[in-house]
């Protein structure tokens, strides 16, 4: 028989009186309550409140800038979701290279260090600046020019240094007696990774590889400084020509609108495979 | 015509002498034991004779020629010797029935409806009919055994190496797994076998190696060792085991 992994609690003989039913969500969703309450009153009576809600909470400044903050934050997206794509293939390359071992090998697996050293070590930001507009300004043909292709390409190169860590992590839990067996039914190197180590290694990351998609998603906005005009890009503009802060709150709410959703996967990912590994021990 | 020829082979951890001038061969046909007590060497000596642990000095020859014999493929090597481990080592992420088919398919190149088939024979023929579709983690941990004996058969082994594939299950489901190997015994198989069930070496064995720091201390055919050892380490050892009732 096959378990779900989730059993539910037997009925219970004894109905739950009132108290032990409702109280805890009461008790809780009231002091909620009560903490924003004070903070909101602590807020709202700061001296300078009013000049701040006008300045940053100006309903009318975020229905006037909207569409085009949400036309930039169109851009965070596409670009966020291509670099995905792009990061979880070539991190794995990456981590394929340095898991390789022979003497044929040694070049990849120098190069996939040297590669993952390096661009660990670099702040995004100063990749973004130094690929957005250094490589353009080489002027050489045949590569592209704009500045959101070379940020992108800034932003995926950093990602999959992380993330290919990340893989060769989820390659080096699988047990040795895996390979083991790989290598006695007769598995080339390359079958063994391919056919046993990879498939479990990607299951073991998963929630990891998640929480690194949560952080690109923000740093995408980092691609503003190039002029792409993203959502933090068109909040920018509006703000220099209003000298209202009202855009930038209006692009915060879009970008928590499409993090909190995939962070809350993540955990339930986590969740999920955390409940896995511990039906496997037990 | 020795299957078999385990040659002076000496094998280090570190600086730990573990397998101390070994020689040992396997005719065609033949069942051999390895016992002994834990950290005596005997999974070690069974891992160096697929070339899964690297040894430090002899020889192991398959059919007359080394193991690393340039004229050994991996292939050829991998697919003459197969090897059953005390874990399974199944794959979890595969169907019992790709489990089986992967070395035939992707190794060996076979053709995929031809493995299957074979595989289903297997199946069918160690009571495993039906399961070919389940994941590893969905059987018990007999029948995951059995599936990792189809798993080594299906390349069609000459001999079968057995690592204590017995001491990771729990008593009842054990009868089921030894009477396997007893089948495939009859059936010609050579084997080596790793173990700790006394009474089990005993029925499949041509012959019963005791192991004891490295070396083999006592070869003799298990009527005899059984009954009259003649190294006082063994009959110490089968002492213990008699007392604590394993025999």
């Amino acid at each position: 028989m096959i378990s779900k992994g989730h059993g539910r609690f037997p009925k219970s003989g004894r109905k739950l009186r009132f108290r032990d039913k409702y109280l805890p969500s009461i008790i809780s969703i009231s002091s909620v309550l009560l903490v924003i309450f004070v903070i909101s009153l602590a807020v709202t009576s700061a001296e300078q409140w009013p000049r701040i809600k006008a300045q940053f909470f100006d309903i009318n400044a975020m229905i006037d800038v909207f569409p085009k903050v949400l036309h930039g934050f169109g851009i965070n997206m596409a670009i966020w979701a291509i670099s995905l794509v792009v990061i979880a293939i070539w991190a794995l390359i990456l981590a394929i290279f340095r898991t390789l071992h022979g003497p044929w090998f040694t070049p990849l697996r120098i190069f996939s260090i040297v590669y993952i050293d390096l661009l660990r070590g670099l702040p995004s930001l100063l990749l973004v600046l130094l690929f957005g507009f250094g490589i353009p300004a080489l002027q050489m043909k045949g590569l592209p020019s704009s500045s959101i292709f070379w940020g992108s390409v800034a932003m995926i190169s950093s990602y999959s240094a992380y993330a290919a860590e990340v893989y060769r992590s989820g390659m080096e839990a699988v047990h040795d007696g895996q390979k083991a067996a790989a290598k006695a039914l007769g598995l080339s190197q390359w079958q063994t990774l391919r056919y046993a180590i990879i498939p479990q290694a990607i299951r073991n990351v998963i929630p990891s590889l998640l929480n690194l998609a949560v952080a690109l998603q923000k740093d995408v906005a980092l691609l503003s400084v190039l002029g792409v005009r993203d959502a933090v890009r068109e909040a920018q503009i509006y703000t220099a020509r209003t000298f209202n802060y009202s855009s930038l709150i209006a692009a915060a709410v879009l970008f928590l609108i499409a993090t909190i959703p995939l962070a809350r996967l993540t955990d339930y990912v986590t969740q999920k495979d955390r409940a896995r590994r511990l039906q496997k021990t037990i | 015509m020795q299957k078999i020829e385990i040659e002076h082979l000496t094998k280090y951890y570190g600086s730990k002498l573990v397998l101390n001038d070994v020689s040992l061969n396997i005719a065609d046909h033949e069942v051999v034991s390895l016992i002994g007590a834990s950290g005596s060497g005997k999974s070690t000596l069974l891992r160096c004779v697929n070339d899964l642990v690297p040894f430090d000095n002899g020889v192991i020859k398959l059919d007359g020629l080394s193991i690393h014999d340039e004229k050994f493929s991996r292939h050829d090597l991998y697919k003459r010797l197969g090897i059953v481990f005390q874990s399974y080592n199944l794959f979890p992420h595969m169907t019992v029935l790709e489990n089986i088919t992967l070395a035939p398919c992707k190794v060996h190149k076979r053709p995929k409806n031809e493995s299957v088939e074979y595989a289903l024979e297997l199946l069918g023929l160690f009571d495993l009919d039906g399961f070919s579709n389940a994941y590893p983690e969905q059987l018990s941990g007999g029948q995951q055994q059995r599936v990792a004996i189809i798993r080594a058969m299906a390349n069609k082994p000459d001999v079968l190496l057995l690592d204590e594939i017995t001491a990771a299950l729990d008593p009842e489901l054990i009868g089921g797994v030894l009477s396997i190997i007893k089948n495939l015994r009859e059936k010609g198989m050579t084997m080596l076998i790793v173990t700790h069930e006394m009474g089990f070496a005993r029925d499949v064995s041509d012959r019963i190696c005791f192991l004891d720091g490295g070396q083999i201390i006592e070869e003799a055919p298990p009527a005899k060792l059984f009954s009259n050892p003649e190294n006082p380490r063994t009959k110490q050892f089968l002492q213990r085991i008699i007392e604590s009732g394993r025999l």
